[in-house]
């Protein structure tokens, strides 16, 4: 359950951004969250509402904006797109495929309320 | 572009600013309604009067910090450090344990041990004599690189050394953690079932070297050796493989030649990483 973790994560970075940026509340939080990150967003979302309890972002809303697993075929050439790592290329079927994106779990935006 | 991974052509996917919107106006004197005095000054159709702050920081990012501080300053004492990953019960103590046992005497080994509770692994190490530190992840699933920062600061000096990081038997939360070490070595045992690549792929993917345990229980059990590698290397085409057996000390010593060359094979980078910036310093200085 490193979710629950990652999620503190989240958190520092809500927290860190209020100080910097100057404001009160987070309403909403945009996650994007690759296909291939290794995480559940289910169980982000899970831990989202325990871990902001009380906090700034108590009731805030969630949203995950998931991208795409992109990955190099090497023995096409070409850039692929796979919705998990253990999918082959989807024009070959071979499985000589270098990860090129979709690893990311990144806190892109914030909509906040000022002080 | 995308100035943290410096991605181009992330699909842009479309997040909706409306249904959640406060309304975008302040009553004023005079009975006349406001647009602009909501947090953001300005307003914009369809979007409420809060203010949208960019963020595009790494979840990540805090633990990749803290473990680039420590790949620092294990690079700084020219120590090669390994994060060996696996499953509860896989053998990594016991290889840990015969590893320190071959090796203590060709350069110094310490070890970080990562468990939810009890002190028994850290134990077991330093009856070998090497020096370990127990880490308590208490409820935690896995160590994180800030835990192994704390961890080196109580461990003796150990230049041109090996420090293992035992993590916590977990097949698939380690993998995301960056602890600062050099590899991650996933150890699976041939008890466990060929298809473990398949089910666990991120951390296959997330490791450089594999190595197939306890094979001298290979007559007893069903095991397909080639089946496992060729699912290794579905996750992971660059992934290496040792079969060995930390019990019967068959293939340890293709381990100990592949530490000892990952040894040299940092030298031999350091060396270089050296003697570039000891030519940009001479360039600086001639300019």
């Amino acid at each position: 359950m490193h979710e629950m973790s990652l999620v503190h994560g989240v958190l520092d970075i809500l927290e860190d951004s209020a100080r910097k940026q100057g404001f009160a509340r987070v309403k909403t939080v945009w996650l994007e969250i690759g296909a291939l990150a290794g995480v559940d967003p289910e169980a982000i979302r899970f831990c989202f509402d325990a871990v902001t309890r009380d906090t700034l972002a108590d009731g805030a809303e969630l949203d995950i904006i998931p991208v795409p697993g992109q990955a190099w075929c090497m023995q096409c050439c070409q850039a692929v797109t796979i919705a998990a790592r253990t999918q082959p290329c989807p024009r070959c079927g071979g499985y000589r495929l270098q990860v090129t994106g979709g690893e990311e779990m990144r806190v892109r935006e914030l909509q906040v309320e000022p002080i | 572009m995308c100035t943290v991974c410096g991605c181009g052509t992330g699909e842009e996917a479309v997040h909706s600013h409306d249904g959640h919107a406060a309304p975008g106006y302040r009553p004023v004197a005079g009975g006349a309604l406001h647009f602009g005095l909501g947090p953001a000054g300005a307003h914009v159709g369809g979007m409420s009067q809060d203010r949208l702050v960019q963020v595009e920081r790494d979840i990540l990012g805090k633990n990749n910090g803290y473990a680039e501080r420590n790949r620092k300053l294990l690079a700084g004492h020219d120590v090669l450090a390994l994060n060996l990953v696996s499953s509860p019960g896989s053998g990594k103590t016991t290889l840990l344990t015969h590893t320190i046992e071959r090796m203590r005497d060709e350069l110094p080994i310490a070890v970080i041990e990562g468990d939810q509770q009890t002190s028994f692994d850290a134990d077991r190490i330093r009856a070998t004599g090497a020096p370990a530190i127990q880490i308590n992840t208490g409820k935690g699933c896995h160590l994180d690189a800030h835990m192994v920062g704390h961890a080196l600061e109580q461990l003796p000096p150990l230049d041109h050394g090996l420090l293992l990081i035992e993590n916590v038997g977990n097949l698939v939360c380690p993998a995301a953690f960056d602890l600062g070490e050099a590899h991650k070595v996933a150890i699976l045992s041939v008890t466990e079932g060929e298809d473990k690549p398949l089910k666990y792929p991120d951390m296959f993917h997330a490791a450089s070297l594999m190595l197939l345990n306890k094979i001298d229980l290979l007559p007893h059990v069903r095991f397909d050796v080639e089946q496992c590698i060729e699912y290794a290397r579905r996750v992971n085409p660059a992934i290496e493989v040792i079969l060995l057996s930390a019990q019967s000390g068959e293939g340890m010593e293709a381990w100990l030649d592949w530490i000892r060359r990952e040894r040299q094979a940092r030298a031999v980078r350091q060396r270089a990483l050296r003697h570039v910036s000891g030519h940009s310093r001479t360039g600086d200085q001639a300019a």
